[in-house]
């Protein structure tokens, strides 16, 4: 279906990352959010708190962000598309309901603009530290997906991605931005309402009495029903059958966890999207994400000038980690070239899915500021060196 | 029991309540003597008599055994997360303004690890009906010190007995601003199912706090008796006392527990402020909340 065209502020903008994010929630139909102030993703609903008021929904602000993250969830099985807005320590308190958010099945979206951490780290400096807690945070097994925007007009767009594949797939979403692409401002282009494609929630169209919370058939993913509607659903966290009906029993356990990660991992390569540039022949291929990709890109630029042969490969989904496309470059190039906003997380996924077949190299940065591309070129050089594995 | 169910259930030969109930999930996981199903028939009947629309009401437990409420009723029912059962509500309730939302959950969901939540909510007077079963005592972990155990007691976190001082609830609600507050034992299944019927009354938050025993735990480790002896400790030292000033409410050990409806007051509720506000400072740019289905 097409956006609402009440949520959508169509017309060239100058706009920052963290703007962008919430015309994005808004064109996408999202009408409730819950958060609590946390530098530097605050902007995004104070965005919120003054537009969605003539838009026709609700903004609350919570004690906590273990309250916003329930809050936005008890909003969808009312019937609203729902977000919260945090960074690294608000993102922490946030698991306990990405875990119950996965479990329940529940369509939703977490921006998570990220800072500098461990702890409260560097409240407004950037980093790409939180990628492991995106995937892993939660306790027990389950599968997430991840976008991370590399530009305010990708802030926009790709948080309508957020809500359209969390209600594709009934499961939380995670928004990986980070403070630079938060806070940077350029244009953005915002297109009329018409152009702007929308996934509608999977509403069952069964009778109350045919209607089983979990039952799914396909694809994995159960069809939903709103409080208020006559269905008399029971929701729990705790593991549960087709009836959302709590059963403690290992094969109940073992159906449900491996269907929460089947629905996701089933379909990954086609929830998988990422922007490639000159793979073909390329000998070393920096895999990058955020805003780092863009740094990335000033010294693919230089070495290409060297004569190098350099592949672009950026990544828009984190997870599902783009598996596929890495297996299948690393059976032709000599290497990749990691650089990220951390000490080393993307690149154990891209170790691990290149399976010897091609060397990795990190280019670390422990967060606080951008690499410098000259660290970025250096590792090219390195990496064009050796020889074909 | 009250005299009408009685009578009901001698007429047709079925228990009216069943009709609220998951049946299909009974035997229940409570133990003989436990207060929580008690309290839950209180709740049933209230619904009954008060007539609501069971369609357009949601009921939202935490963890715990209170929390298990929410899993054998037959209503648009969630088990949420130890503590967070009212955010969610919140949500819930401010998504769709036409239901009824029942928190329904125990004394440490709502008092220890939803603390934070249950002052904000009645601090914002969100319309919701609140029901604590307070059995003194964490249950479904094993019997350990919770925030509203009498001082003195023994529990398995304090096997020399408990010196914390122990939360008042009432009083804590009425201070955060709740609108309704009242208190009653599982021995007052009537008084309890009119205080329920009466909080559906009221728009804004409403907490009602059931004393309920825990013979497994509390009850056995204190020595005072199984569930019997802790109704008829309950009828000897319950005190009707409507309007009682919530600061002298406070329990202790084996001492008086004053019951009654204590504050009945009326206040804005948040979305009805929330409104206002908005209507005020956006005259005709305010749009008014659609229902928000979105499919």
């Amino acid at each position: 279906m097409k956006a609402d065209p009440r949520g959508v502020l169509s017309g060239t903008h100058f706009m920052d990352g963290d703007h962008a994010c919430c015309e994005g929630a808004l064109a996408a139909g999202a009408r409730f959010a819950a958060g609590y102030p946390i530098t530097p993703s605050t902007e995004v609903v104070e965005r919120f708190a003054s537009r969605v008021p003539a838009v026709g929904g609700t903004f609350i602000q919570m004690e906590d962000e273990l309250a916003a993250s329930i809050t936005l969830q008890g909003a969808v099985w009312g019937g609203a598309k729902a977000f919260t807005v945090t960074s690294g320590p608000g993102f922490s308190l946030m698991m306990e309901h990405i875990g119950y958010a996965a479990m329940t099945e529940t369509p939703c979206v977490f921006v998570d603009v990220q800072r500098g951490g461990p702890s409260t780290g560097l409240p407004t400096l950037p980093a790409q530290a939180d990628m492991m807690q995106a995937r892993w945070g939660s306790h027990g097994d389950y599968e997430i997906i991840a976008l991370c925007p590399n530009s305010p007009q990708e802030c926009f767009d790709l948080t309508i991605t957020a809500f359209n594949l969390a209600e594709e797939f009934r499961v939380p979403v995670m928004f990986m931005m980070d403070e630079v692409v938060g806070h940077m401002t350029e244009k953005v282009v915002i297109p009329p309402a018409d152009q702007i494609e929308i996934t509608p929630r999977r509403h069952t169209r069964k009778s109350a009495h045919e209607y089983q919370p979990y039952g799914t058939n396909g694809d994995g993913v159960p069809e939903m029903a709103h409080a208020g509607e006559g269905y008399n659903f029971h929701i729990t966290g705790l593991t549960h059958d087709e009836r959302g009906y709590p059963n403690l029993t290992p094969p109940v356990q073992d159906k449900l966890v491996r269907r929460l990660q089947t629905k996701i991992s089933n379909a990954a390569d086609r929830i998988a999207r990422f922007e490639e540039e000159q793979l073909e022949g390329a000998d070393v291929v920096v895999v990058s994400y955020g805003i780092t990709s863009r740094v990335a890109q000033r010294a693919i630029e230089a070495a290409r000038e060297q004569r190098l042969r350099v592949g672009k490969l950026r990544l828009i989904t984190a997870w599902p980690f783009p598996e596929t496309k890495i297996r299948e470059l690393a059976t032709k190039v000599k290497a990749f070239v990691v650089p990220e906003l951390n000490l080393g997380q993307m690149v154990r996924e891209v170790e691990r899915a290149a399976a010897g077949q091609a060397k990795t190299f990190a280019v670390s940065h422990a967060g606080g500021g951008v690499h410098k591309p000259e660290e970025i070129s250096k590792a090219i050089v390195e990496a064009s060196k050796c020889r074909k594995v | 029991m009250p005299e009408s169910l009685i009578t009901d259930i001698a007429n047709t030969g079925v228990n009216p309540v069943d009709s609220i109930l998951r049946i299909d999930r009974m035997p229940h996981i409570w133990c003989p003597g436990c207060g929580i199903g008690t309290s839950v028939n209180s709740f049933a009947r209230a619904l009954i008599d008060s007539k609501i629309d069971l369609g357009s009401l949601a009921l939202v437990s935490g963890i715990g055994c209170t929390g298990r409420v929410a899993g054998y009723v037959k209503l648009d029912s969630f088990h949420t997360t130890h503590g967070r059962a009212i955010p969610f509500a919140t949500g819930l309730k401010l998504a769709n303004p036409k239901l009824n939302v029942v928190v329904y959950s125990g004394d440490g969901d709502l008092s220890a690890i939803g603390g934070n939540h249950l002052i904000h909510a009645a601090r914002r007077n969100i319309d919701l009906k609140v029901i604590c079963v307070n059995n003194l005592i964490y249950a479904m972990t094993g019997g350990q010190t919770a925030p509203t155990t009498p001082a003195h007691s023994t529990t398995s976190t304090n096997p020399y007995g408990t010196f914390e001082p122990s939360f008042n609830l009432p009083h804590l609600v009425e201070a955060a601003g709740a609108v309704y507050v009242a208190r009653w034992t599982t021995f007052h299944v009537r008084q309890l199912a009119r205080s329920i019927s009466e909080a559906f009354q009221k728009k804004g938050f409403s907490f009602i706090e059931v004393i309920s025993p825990c013979p497994t735990l509390y009850q056995r480790r204190n020595k005072l008796g199984d569930g019997l002896d802790t109704m008829k400790y309950y009828k000897e030292k319950s005190k009707v006392r409507h309007g009682t000033p919530t600061s002298e409410v406070g329990l202790i050990m084996a001492g008086e527990i004053i019951v009654g409806k204590f504050v009945d007051r009326d206040r804005p509720d948040y979305q009805t402020m929330m409104r206002a506000q908005y209507c005020e400072s956006l005259g005709e740019r305010f749009v008014e909340q659609e229902e928000m289905v979105c499919s």
